[in-house]
This record gives C-alpha cells, sequence and structure tokens, in this order.
C-alpha cells in the first residue's frame, strides 16, 4: 500500500501539541486582558447633554464634591444634582451661554436634564456611598481625579476583585474623613500606621462575606 | 511433551473458530457498508428525541429552573435523579475496560469497546443535568477555578465541586482509554479503506499505526498504564457522586454506606445497559460468536451479585436506622417504605433486589429474552433508586411544616426523555462509523492466536 500521507505528515503530531499548548497560553492572555472589565469598562466617557466640566467647577473654581452631590454623606446615592442646583449660579452668571441652552430648558419647562450615568454597578450589587465616605474612602479613590476632567470617565474597573482589594487591606486607601472631598490628596508619610491605629479604634470592618454586597 | 499435566483447557471465548480474516470481515464491514433498514428507523427516532432534547434545554434556559418540578421542599427534582442515573450506567464500560483487563478476565475483550462507548455517551448525557440544573448556564465556568475579575474561587468544601472534578476527569480518561483502543482498529479499517478521504480521515484518527514491534509495545505499554489511572476512577467517582448526598444532614442521605452502594448500584445499572444494549446488537449485526451466551452469562452473574449488594444496601439502611435509635432517620425509612412516595420504593425494591434473584439458575441466566426484560427492569428500578433517595429524603424532613408532595412537570418528562435520544443517537452513530467490537484484543484471545498452545503448556 502506497504512503497516504507525505513524509512531513511526521511533523504534525508534535506541532499540533505545541500550537495547542501556545494557543492555549495565547487564548488564556486574550481572555484576561481583553474580558476583564479594566479593558471594557476603564475609559467609558459618555457624552453628556450639557457639556459641564468638572475640570472648571470642581478644579478651577473648588467647588466641593458635596455641593452638587449632596446626598453621598447620608444615603447609598451620591444624588446628581436637580437643575435648580445649576440654576443657583447661573442665574446670576452665563446667562446667556448658548452652551447652558438645555439647563435653561429644564428650569423653564420644569423637566430634569437628562444627564448619563458613568460609573456603573450592576443591579445585584448594593453599595452604599454613606458607608465609605463616612469611614475615610475619598471620592478620589474610585472616581479619580475629577477635577481634571473636562468629560467625566471611569477610572477603575469597578469589578468585585477590585472591590476586594480595599476591602481586605483597608489600611492601603483610608484617609482622614475630613480630606473625604480633597482632590490629589497626598498620604503623610506614616499614613498606614494612623489608618492601622484608626482601624483598629474605630473598629473598621470592611465586610467580605457575599451578603455585605449582594442581596 | 513427556510430562502430562491436569490442565483443563478454558472454552474458547468465541465460537465459531473464525480466522484472523474472517473476524475482520464480520465486525469491519458494519463501519464500511450501508447500514441495515433497522438503523435508519432507529436513528430516526433517536434524533427526534434529541431535536427534542434541544428544545427543551432551550427552553429551560430561556424560562429558569421554574419550568421543573423542583420547589421547596424538594429543591433537587428529576434533573440530579437523571444525572445520578446516567453516571451510574457510565459505570461499566470503565470496569470492563479497566478492572476486568487487571484482573486478566479475557472474556472481556469481546464487549469492552462497545461498553466503553456506552459510558462515554452515558456520562456525557450524565453532565449535561447538572450543566443546566445550576440556571445560568452562560457562568457554567464558575464551577472551575479559574482566576477572574471577581475574586471568585468555587467552594472547595462542597461535594458538589468534587463532583465535577470527579466526573469530567473520568470523562476524559474513558475518553482516552476508549480512543487507544481504537487505534490497531482504526487502522484495520484504514488499510480497507478504498475511497481518498476516507482514506486520509482514518488515517489521522488512527495516527500512522502500522503494527510495527515498537507501536504494539507502547500501545500496551499505554493500555497498562490508562488501565491503572481509570480502576480508581470507577471507585471514585460514584462515591464522590454519593457525598453531594452523604455530606449533607438531611435523613436519609446523611450515611456512610452510600459510597460503597453507590458504586455497586452504578455497576449494577452500567452492567443492565449492557445488556440492553448487547443482546439487541449481537443480533441485528449477527456477532453471537464473539459475544457468545458465555459473555451474557457472566454479565448476568455481575448484575445478580451487584444486584443483591444493592438489596443488601437497602436493607442496611432499616437496620441503621432503628439500630440508630434517632427519630428522623427512623421516620424517614418507614415513609419510604409506606409513606405517600411507597409506590416508588416498591418498584425499586422488585425491580433491583428480587428481580435479578433469576439469575441464581443457570438456564435462567442463559435465557436471552429474559435477561432482557430483567436489565430493562433493572434500569427502571435505578432510576426509582435514584428517585428514592433525591425526593422521597427531601419531602418530608426535619420540620412537618415544610413537608410537601413533589410532582414533576412535562419539561422534566420530555428532556429526560430526550437524553435517551442523545444517548442513542451517539450509540448508533458508533455502531454505524467505529468498529464495535475490539478486533485486535478479540483475536488475541482465539485459539488461531495460540497455534503452539503455549498456554497449555505452561500451566
Amino acid at each position: 500500500m502506497p504512503q497516504l500521507f507525505p513524509k512531513g505528515a511526521n511533523a504534525l503530531p508534535i506541532l499540533s501539541l505545541v500550537g495547542a499548548l501556545a494557543g492555549g497560553v495565547v487564548l488564556v492572555g486574550l481572555v484576561w486582558y481583553y474580558f476583564s472589565p479594566e479593558y471594557t469598562d476603564v475609559g467609558y466617557a459618555p457624552e453628556q447633554p450639557v457639556p459641564y466640566s468638572h475640570r472648571l467647577h470642581a478644579g478651577e473654581l473648588g467647588l466641593d464634591c458635596r455641593y452638587c452631590h449632596t446626598s453621598v454623606e447620608r444615603f447609598a446615592e451620591a444624588n446628581l444634582p436637580p437643575t435648580e442646583t445649576c440654576m443657583n449660579c447661573h442665574e446670576q452668571v452665563q446667562t446667556q451661554a448658548l452652551s447652558l441652552q438645555p439647563v435653561r430648558k429644564s428650569w423653564a419647562e420644569d423637566t430634569p436634564v437628562e444627564w448619563i450615568k458613568v460609573n456603573f454597578l450592576p443591579d445585584y450589587v448594593h453599595f452604599s456611598h454613606a458607608a465609605h465616605v463616612n469611614n475615610g474612602v475619598g471620592c478620589e479613590t474610585c472616581h479619580g481625579r475629577v477635577d481634571l476632567m473636562d468629560v467625566v470617565s471611569q477610572v477603575e474597573p469597578l469589578s468585585m476583585g477590585w472591590c476586594l482589594d480595599c476591602h481586605r487591606n483597608p489600611e492601603e486607601q483610608l484617609r482622614p474623613d475630613e480630606a473625604a472631598t480633597v482632590m490629589g490628596y497626598e498620604h503623610p508619610a506614616d499614613f498606614m500606621e494612623r489608618n492601622a491605629e484608626r482601624i483598629a479604634r474605630e473598629g473598621i470592618r470592611p465586610p467580605l462575606n457575599c451578603s455585605a454586597c449582594h442581596y | 511433551m513427556g510430562h502430562s499435566t491436569s490442565h483443563s483447557a478454558e472454552p474458547p471465548l468465541v465460537t465459531g473458530n473464525l480466522s484472523f480474516h474472517e473476524l475482520t470481515e464480520l465486525v469491519a464491514r458494519h463501519a464500511e457498508k450501508k447500514p441495515p433498514l433497522g438503523w435508519y428507523i432507529a436513528i430516526g427516532i433517536s434524533s427526534l428525541l434529541l431535536v427534542n432534547l434541544l428544545v427543551m434545554i432551550a427552553y429551560q434556559v430561556w424560562n429558569g429552573v421554574g419550568v421543573w418540578g423542583n420547589n421547596v421542599p424538594v429543591g433537587w427534582g428529576w434533573p440530579i435523579v437523571d444525572f445520578v442515573f446516567w453516571v451510574g450506567i457510565g459505570h461499566a464500560g470503565t470496569l470492563i475496560s479497566a478492572i476486568l483487563f487487571l484482573f486478566r478476565q479475557r472474556w472481556r475483550t469481546s464487549i469492552n469497546r462497545a461498553a466503553e462507548a456506552m459510558t462515554i455517551f452515558a456520562v456525557m448525557c450524565a453532565l449535561l443535568f447538572p450543566t443546566i440544573h445550576v440556571g445560568r448556564i452562560w457562568v457554567i465556568y464558575w464551577t472551575l477555578p479559574i482566576p477572574n475579575q471577581m475574586d471568585m474561587w468555587p467552594q472547595f468544601k462542597s461535594p458538589l465541586l468534587w463532583d465535577v472534578f470527579a466526573v469530567s476527569s473520568y470523562f476524559i480518561v474513558s475518553l482516552m482509554f476508549w480512543y487507544v483502543g481504537l487505534i490497531p482498529d482504526l487502522a484495520t479499517l484504514r488499510d480497507r479503506a478504498r475511497s481518498f478521504v476516507r482514506q486520509r480521515v482514518l488515517g489521522v484518527f488512527s495516527m500512522g499505526w502500522t503494527g510495527s514491534n515498537r507501536h504494539w509495545r507502547n500501545y500496551e505499554k499505554a493500555y497498562l498504564l490508562l488501565a491503572g489511572l481509570a480502576t480508581p476512577l470507577v471507585l471514585s467517582v460514584h462515591s464522590v457522586v454519593s457525598f453531594d448526598f452523604a455530606v449533607s444532614i438531611v435523613p436519609g442521605w446523611h450515611t456512610t454506606i452510600f459510597p460503597p452502594y453507590f458504586v455497586a448500584g452504578a455497576i449494577f445499572s452500567g452492567f443492565a445497559m449492557v445488556v440492553t444494549l448487547m443482546v439487541i446488537a449481537r443480533k441485528v449485526y449477527g456477532i453471537e460468536d464473539l459475544i457468545t451466551l458465555n459473555h451474557l452469562e457472566k454479565m448476568n452473574i455481575i448484575i445478580l451479585l451487584t444486584g443483591s449488594m444493592v438489596g443488601f444496601a437497602y436493607i442496611t439502611e432499616f437496620f441503621i436506622a432503628w439500630y440508630s435509635q434517632v427519630g428522623y432517620e427512623q421516620y424517614a425509612f418507614i415513609n419510604r417504605a409506606t409513606g405517600p412516595y411507597a409506590w416508588a420504593y416498591w418498584i425499586m425494591m422488585s425491580c433491583n433486589l428480587l428481580a435479578p434473584q433469576v439469575f441464581w439458575f443457570k438456564r435462567l441466566r442463559r435465557n436471552v429474552p429474559l435477561m432482557f426484560a430483567i436489565s430493562i427492569l433493572v434500569n427502571i428500578g435505578m432510576w426509582f433508586e435514584r428517585f428514592v433517595i433525591t425526593v422521597i429524603s427531601l419531602h418530608r424532613d426535619y420540620l412537618p411544616s415544610s413537608w410537601g408532595y413533589f410532582s414533576p412537570t412535562w419539561v422534566d418528562v420530555m428532556t429526560f426523555a430526550g437524553s435517551f435520544g442523545l444517548f442513542l443517537t451517539l450509540f448508533l452513530l458508533f455502531l454505524r462509523f467505529a468498529p464495535m467490537v475490539a478486533l485486535s484484543e478479540v483475536k488475541g484471545v482465539t485459539p488461531q492466536a495460540d497455534p503452539h498452545f503455549y498456554d497449555q503448556e505452561s500451566s
């Protein structure tokens, strides 16, 4: 019987074995990188109905985060401000600005501006801003340097592993409560010891059980 | 030959005094010629059932597990019953191929190929049920320890996770074992092939087998190693399946007898399924010379043995319930035999313990129609055994206020029927395209393979 395959076919088994191994490694690498929220979610920066600049308001003008996001210390949600909050100033300044037309329209027609949420958590996760802000987690820790953003974007993956990083080692992230809304906060040199001391004193125990965050 | 021995020759394992070529013809031609009409009818029916299975899975995935009868207090209904039923059936093949191989039971050669194929297909059916039972099939990879952005790991303390590893490694090892055994026979088919495509396809799957001395040496070594690897798996898989129940604290589940009792039951049901399939296949394909009445009789003896072990376990459970003096345990077993599901219990008892007892009589265990009927009864009985364990134990446990009665839905029934579609379709495709008997091994046990009567002389 003549040979069915040319001599080179002898290399196929070893090639396919190597190919399967290398392919497996490449596949794992691709999934690891491209399927992670770090790739899929970070950098999400939708265009808002009003070109509101956090860089101008929170950065240059120095508004405190809580001027607009008033409920952040008391409730789970950090609310978006009503049009009235904008109009507190914009009745007086920039009253004719074209870019503020949607705000004035909202004010006149008594309909809210439809802001687009940037930092999403899934519906099966419960997250309380108050529990974090009042225990030394700064706005900046999760939302980044909002005072430098013209358009707000997501800077952290908000994945469960990312949450757990901090819940397991809170002393690496905490800051004094009064610095919660400070942007560009710099930790003092001994902050780890201070945090460890505070954690012990105040009994800060970030929960690691499932139902802490999942209903 | 100057000395006389008291050796009495073993009766030939295959009959008909077939030459090697006749043996090849007898088996290989079924993978080459058009199958008989009955095959088309059978695969027509089984593929309809398979389509039904796919529809049922789609319906269940779309709507959620609520389409099944599972509900508090019976959270594990038919899907788990079906899972244990199928994984039990998947025990015969590797027992025949691995354990009987290590014990040098040479009669296994006639049935091991088909039994291993049956094992693989049964384990595929078994894997299906827990996969859809998790409810969110799209996150089934959570059962595997894969690093992920959630920092979430499977619960290594849970027997359900051990099950994932036990059943999937059993599947992989069984598949490798089956395939390694197939290689010399696939090469036989390749050498007989005439068409260009068939030669090449079989050439790839037979991996360049030429039958050289070195090939045989490697083959025998690989086969022995795989047999050694598969043997503990045969015992461990169903032990781990039994932990799903035994590690919990539900009365009727929480018993140390479960692992050996489950393994015996698995071998019992697996052999019954082998008998069911082989009785038909040997007739339809005219291979009665290879799968002789002696083979069937040996399988019936194993059915009798394991059936009696299972029956002994049923009775032991009652004894221990009484002996433990634990009220809940006692009630669980009284409720089994006399409660609202007593019918299921007595179906189980009569099919599993009583029916195989006819095999004490040689004439009856060599009676083909009777053994076919018994094998069907055993299959029914073993399904009911899992139903009894799963449903009866759950429907009345500690708190009478949370007692209930379980009823399956039409989706439960159709899904289970569909799993037979998957099983039979795969088995029929196996009969059509692969050598259904391990040719090279059977040739080794024929009298023709021992022309100088070495066996007799050495003893």
